[in-house]
């Protein structure tokens, strides 16, 4: 016990007299820590975001997208990848009305495009996201006008010019009259503005409020689409969701191939965006943790370094008793020392940096990943370590006390 | 029965060292028989590539026959492992290099409190000891110096501190005035005469013969052999 003090406080000692060679032997553990910690943070801090605004869409809606998406939710492993099937739009307006029409256990249906338009008023212009959506829109997203009103079923059956400004849109275009009424300029094509939607925040570093709303039937004649891009659709509350979405694929199956489109719930959108931000911050964070080897292989070499240098000492301290298991334990402890105080280092940066980050995504830094960080930064230690601390170990005591 | 004092603390029997070089075998000592009692003052002499430091290293354990015995206060220590050998040297042994061996950036506190370390005496009591033993060779002003600081008659009296430390059976000095001027290596030499009327038993290996005139007792080496 005394022995392991003593040559923890001699490996202190050691480290201090070398600061600069310490401190960028460390840095390698510390730049390999940091951003594993802050990968791992900012995944599992985006997926809970992702997946709590997914869910505060309710459990009630249906996605229906073109493709086989074969969305297998808990991630079977004969689930094709996701999005691979992407897909050629094969909805019209004939699908939607069958679904308006024939659909028992729904209460909305919304065609649902995205677009990138630019909007002008008055000498000012603004590109953002034109969303194509159905007149349920404010019902369905629990967000009202608090200007104006929102377009109607008879507006939307006519595609007639008419659209909704998101509130960011409103105060940029029009920053000192109220725009419902006004004519405003969308591709080309004059608009007339009917009102103004309530603030709705943003989503990570996306303004949600910086958005224009259209009929999806506007959107398909405005852009130059003949195709509905996807639905969105609403069961009724009392209604099994797994109900409503055998009824739309049934619906669907009337005049589409099985492989043409995919009916998606939020659990399923959930369980695939999860997926997908695991596999990508583990991947991530495993190409951050070559760095830590690289960083161990340095400190393999500053070891070496050390034990030459040493020499000397190295001998003299076998003459005085010394025994080959006390010199391994002793540059073990320093390496160890080295990456665990680099370890300690990455482990507040990645910290600082994940907390930093929460002023896009709410990451968090779990316990889980902290100690998988300190336990690799000892491992990486006692591993690169053991070949110089062996060599030490190994050392010739005679030779060594006449080495120059 | 004969007395305890006339055993000898270190009994050397038929030792004999060799290196194989290659396809050839270098018989560096041969059948070396030496027989140390408490309280002698040896030196070994002997002319560079003699096999002095090798018998140097074997009676400090830091080296092992390839022949013969080496009896340590009744124990053969010829066969012993490196680690077994370490204890034994930790307890047995205090060793004086020519190059005084501290450990820089240091102080000459902590060189002297090193073999203690490693003999596991708790930190209160190795500190008083090793302080004591500085100030018992006259450097208690110099115990918080580095090595640096320290002049070469100093840096040697703190190694001289540090083998003594222990308490050890046999002092073994290996050329302890080669580095220092002619005045500074009377005076070490004056303390292994002291230690030695102290009772210490004190080997000391040199090439000089002024210095070896100060030995009870000196054994010449050439060629591996006792002349």
């Amino acid at each position: 016990m005394e022995k392991l003090f003593e040559t923890l406080k001699l490996a202190l000692i050691t480290l201090r007299a070398n600061k600069l060679r310490s401190l960028l032997t460390m840095l390698g553990i510390i730049i390999g820590v940091s951003s594993v910690i802050l990968l791992i943070s900012i995944g599992s801090g985006l997926k809970t975001y992702i997946t709590g605004q997914l869910q505060d869409l309710g459990s009630n809606s249906l996605y229906v997208v073109p493709g086989n998406l074969e969305l297998q939710p808990g991630g079977g492993g004969s689930g094709g990848t996701p999005g691979a099937g992407a897909a050629i739009l094969k909805f019209t307006l004939a699908h939607y009305r069958e679904l308006t029409q024939k659909g028992t256990t729904l209460k909305a249906i919304m065609g649902y495009s995205e677009h990138n338009g630019t909007v002008s008023y008055g000498g000012r212009s603004k590109t953002m996201q034109v969303a194509g959506v159905g007149y349920q829109y404010p019902e369905v997203r629990n967000q009202y006008p608090e200007l104006g009103t929102f377009f109607n079923a008879s507006q939307q059956e006519a595609a007639k010019k008419v659209i909704v400004l998101g509130k960011t849109v409103a105060d940029d275009l029009f920053p000192n009259e109220n725009p419902v009424g006004k004519k405003i300029t969308l591709s080309d094509n004059k608009f007339t503005v009917l009102g103004v939607l309530e603030e709705k925040g943003a989503f990570g570093a996306v303004d949600m409020d910086n958005q224009v709303f259209i009929p999806f039937t506007t959107a398909m004649s405005t852009f130059d689409v003949e195709k509905i891009m996807s639905f969105w659709i609403e069961a009724k509350e009392n209604v099994p969701i797994n109900e409503a979405k055998e009824e739309v694929r049934q619906i669907l199956l009337r005049t589409l191939k099985k492989d043409d489109f995919s009916v998606l719930d939020t659990a399923s959108v959930v369980s695939v965006i999860s997926q997908i931000l695991g596999v990508l911050t583990i991947a991530l964070s495993g190409i951050a943790a070559i760095s830590l080897i690289v960083g161990g292989i340095g400190i393999m070499n500053i070891m070496l370094v050390s034990v030459t240098e040493r020499t000397r000492e190295i001998g003299l301290r076998k003459a005085v008793g010394a025994t080959p298991k006390i010199i391994m334990i002793q540059f073990l402890i320093e390496s160890m020392v080295i990456s665990v105080a680099g370890g300690i280092i990455g482990i507040i940066l990645g910290a600082t940096g994940a907390l930093a980050m929460r002023v896009f995504i709410p990451t968090g830094v779990s316990w889980w990943s902290v100690l998988l960080a300190f336990s690799v930064s000892v491992i990486i230690g006692v591993v690169f370590g053991v070949l110089p601390a062996a060599r030490a170990a190994r050392l010739n005591p005679i030779q060594a006390l006449r080495y120059e | 029965m004969r007395k305890v004092s006339k055993m000898p603390i270190l009994k050397l029997q038929n030792v004999g060292k060799t290196y194989q070089i290659d396809s050839q075998k270098l018989s560096v000592l041969k059948g070396i028989n030496l027989q140390v009692y408490k309280g002698d003052f040896l030196a070994i002499m002997g002319p560079s590539g003699s096999g002095k430091s090798t018998l140097m290293n074997i009676i400090g354990c830091l080296d092992t026959p390839t022949s013969g015995k080496v009896i340590f206060e009744n124990r053969d220590v010829s066969q012993l492992s490196e680690g077994e050998l370490a204890q034994i040297r930790n307890r047995k042994v205090g060793f004086v290099f020519q190059t005084f061996n501290l450990i820089p950036r240091t102080t000459a506190l902590a060189n002297v409190e090193l073999p203690l370390i490693y003999k596991d005496i708790p930190d209160k009591e190795r500190r008083v000891l090793a302080k004591k033993t500085l100030e018992q060779f006259g450097l208690k002003e110099r115990i918080c110096h580095f090595p640096n600081q320290l002049s070469g008659g100093e840096q040697q009296r703190v190694a001289i501190a540090r083998a003594l430390v222990t308490q050890p059976l046999i002092l073994l000095a290996d050329e302890p005035t080669g580095n220092l001027d002619s005045k500074t290596g009377r005076e070490i030499i004056k303390i292994f005469e002291d230690l030695n009327k102290a009772g210490n038993t004190v080997i000391l290996v040199t090439h000089d013969a002024d210095i070896a005139a100060h030995a009870q007792k000196i054994i010449k080496i050439h060629d591996g052999e006792i002349i």
